[in-house]
Parts: C-alpha cells; sequence; structure tokens
C-alpha cells in the first residue's frame, strides 16, 4: 500500500525533522534512497526543482516524492503526512501550553537538537557531493573523478566567492542554479555532442 | 468569516511567491502581519518566530498554523496552513507530470548534471550557514563534529542507522547535561 507508506514516512519526517526545510533534506534522502523511490541523481534533480519554484522546500519535495510514487494521491498522502504533525504541534502549543518554549527542559532538548541538524546537513552535502563528483557511495566503490561535475563546482565556489565580496551577501539559490545549469549545458555540449 | 478569507488570501499569496523556504517568507509574513495589517505586534510576532523554528516541521507551516490560529482559532489554523501549501502542491504536482519527457531532452539532461552539482553546493552552503551561527561551545563543538563524522561514516560503510536516532539521541544528551549541570548546582548551594 504505497499510499500508507509515502503517509507514514513524510509523517515520520515532518515529526523529527528540526531546523526547516534543509534539516528535512537529509531525512528525506535517507528514506527515498532506503525505500528505493529516486536514485542519488533523481533525489537531487528533485531538490533542484524545489529551490526554483516557490513555496516551502519541505512541501514540494513531498509533493514530489509523492507525485512520482503514486500519482496524484501519492502526492496528497505525502504532503498531509509532513505538514500534519507541524499542525497539530503548533495547534497544542498555541492553544494549551503556551509557555512550552520557556520550559528549560525543552531549551534543553533543543540545545542538543541544534548542533546534531547542522552536522546531519555537512554530513549529507559531504556525502552527496563524494557520490556525485567522484562516484563514491561506500568505501567498496572505485573512486572515478568526474571532472566537468567538478570543473562545474570549481566556478560556482569561486563564483560565490567573487559575487559575495562585491555585493556583501551570498548570491540567491536561483541564480546559482540556471548558473550551473548554463555550465552544465556548455560543458557537457562540448564534451559529449 | 472574513479574516478566515483574509488569513486565507495573504497566505495563499506568501506560498505562491516566496523563493527560498520559511526563513524568506518570515520577513515577508512580519510586513504583511505587522506593518501592514497589524494584526500582531512585534513581540508577538519575534514568540511566532521561535516557536516556529524550534519546532519540528516546515518553517512556513509552523507560521501559518500558529497565526491562523491567534488570529482566527482552528478555522484560521486550517485556512492559513491550506493556503499556505496549496500553492507549492499544484505548481509541483504540474511539473512531477512533465519533468521526464522534460528531463529526456538532450540539453535539459546537461542542464540538469550541472545543476546537480549546484545542489551539493547549495546544500553545503546551508549547512555552513548554520554553522557560523552556532555559539562556540563545548556542547556544540563536540555534537557537530562526532554527528557528522559518524553520520558520514555510517552511509561510506553502508550502516543502515536512521538520523531520526542522532536527532532524539542529541536532544537527549542536551536535557542530560541540564539535569547534569542542576544538580551539581542544587549540591553547591545546600554545602
Amino acid at each position: 500500500m504505497i499510499y500508507l507508506k509515502l503517509f507514514l514516512t513524510f509523517l515520520e519526517i515532518g515529526a523529527v525533522s528540526f531546523g526547516g526545510g534543509y534539516g528535512m533534506v537529509s531525512l528525506i534522502r535517507e528514506k527515498v534512497l532506503i525505500n528505493g523511490w529516486l536514485t542519488e541523481s533523481g533525489f537531487l534533480d528533485i531538490v533542484a526543482v524545489s529551490e526554483s519554484t516557490p513555496g516551502p522546500l519541505a512541501i514540494n519535495m513531498a509533493t514530489f516524492v509523492g507525485s512520482s510514487q503514486g500519482g496524484f494521491l501519492g502526492a496528497l498522502t505525502a504532503t498531509l503526512g509532513v505538514v500534519l504533525p507541524s499542525f497539530i504541534i503548533i495547534l497544542v502549543i498555541a492553544a494549551v501550553i503556551k509557555g512550552l518554549m520557556k520550559y528549560a527542559g525543552v531549551q534543553a532538548f533543543l540545545s542538543g537538537v541544534r548542533p546534531c541538524v547542522v552536522a546531519l546537513i555537512i554530513s549529507t552535502a559531504i556525502t552527496v557531493g563524494l557520490s556525485s563528483l567522484f562516484a563514491i557511495k561506500t568505501v567498496k566503490s572505485a573512486p572515478i573523478a568526474d571532472f566537468g561535475a567538478l570543473a562545474i563546482f570549481a566556478v560556482l565556489v569561486i563564483f560565490a566567492l567573487i559575487f559575495k565580496r562585491i555585493k556583501k551577501k551570498a548570491p540567491s539559490p536561483i541564480l546559482m542554479i540556471v548558473l550551473s545549469a548554463g555550465l552544465g549545458i556548455l560543458f557537457y555540449g562540448i564534451t559529449e555532442p | 468569516m472574513k479574516k478566515i478569507l483574509t488569513l486565507f488570501l495573504t497566505f495563499f499569496k506568501i506560498g505562491a511567491f516566496t523563493f527560498g523556504g520559511g526563513y524568506a517568507m518570515l520577513a515577508l509574513l512580519e510586513n504583511e502581519l505587522v506593518d501592514k495589517k497589524k494584526w500582531l505586534t512585534r513581540d508577538e510576532f519575534l514568540d511566532m518566530t521561535a516557536v516556529a523554528e524550534s519546532t519540528p516541521g516546515p518553517v512556513a507551516v509552523n507560521s501559518a498554523t500558529y497565526i491562523g490560529y491567534k488570529i482566527a482559532g482552528i478555522g484560521g489554523a486550517a485556512a492559513a496552513t491550506f493556503a499556505v501549501c496549496l500553492p507549492s502542491f499544484v505548481i509541483i504536482y504540474v511539473i512531477s507530470l512533465f519533468l521526464d519527457k522534460f528531463m529526456s531532452l538532450k540539453y535539459v539532461s546537461y542542464a540538469f548534471k550541472g545543476i546537480q552539482v549546484c545542489v551539493v553546493w547549495l546544500i553545503l552552503s546551508a549547512g555552513i550557514k548554520m554553522l557560523k551561527s552556532l555559539e562556540k561551545n563545548a556542547l556544540n563543538i563536540t555534537v557537530t563534529v562526532s554527528v557528522a563524522v559518524l553520520c558520514t561514516l555510517f552511509s561510506l560503510f553502508a550502516v543502515n542507522f536512521s538520523s531520526v536516532f542522532f536527532i532524539l539521541i542529541c536532544g537527549a544528551v542536551g536535557v542530560a547535561l541540564f539535569l547534569f549541570a542542576r544538580i551539581r548546582n542544587r549540591g553547591r548551594t545546600n554545602k
């Protein structure tokens, strides 16, 4: 029963993902890979589309994964699953325990969770980077450097650094996505015509 | 009823026009609800932000539910939450219908090869940005380094260990340290 599976998977993600959209990226990646719903590169495509369309990243990704596995109903159940925990938790906080955030115990819990979420995001970036730039998925896989991808990565990093120096702020994700699309067409168009 | 309709329209607009997720949405919400509509005071808004950021789930959904409830009760919460999700849902659902066909075009697939590299960069820079905003204390440094190393090793050695456990264990460590500090303090004041 794919609908139930999608609903429960995204319910779990919605209930434990702290730190907003990117906090969710690590969890969603893990779930879609374990369930065999998407490949690593399919997952990256979904993140890219979710980043370049309006709306919350988490909702976009849930709708996307749901739709890819179960069509319209799949999209609906996955999105409902990811929203429901938020809705209930916030209602309880707003209506019943107004001062919940002020309890020292809750703050103590969050003080441990906060650095953990940052670590999970960085670890996801490293794992995804190793896999898409060097084809390293596990320790057993032989590293193959994808020089095109490495060159694009280098250009993006240099561009972001120069942009930050001149404009005093980081370039927007959309600008970076458009630039990388152009670089992809340019590079792979020349090397594999 | 009029309030619920206005809530719906406001959050629909926010869901349809903000790129870059929850945090970008907060600035827009503040402008709309505090400055223009005066539904919330600046202090109430800051309280809401603290709750939305420190509870699980998307920041945008958390804010919509909270503000909707404050302004028009459960009906308001439901209307605002539904409205903030609706544009995303429709846009992404439509895109997902065409994406496979679109990706089979040669130049689109080249573009996406480049974009995949960019996503690695986006995730990395989101992580670095959050890392910079963490306070540099012993707990944060220990937790960040050990979780990052363990999680990367687990995935390289294909160990099946859900990140959910990392989150719950680190939360428990936070609570344990807090209780430990309190017991020690109590011991001191008794002397």
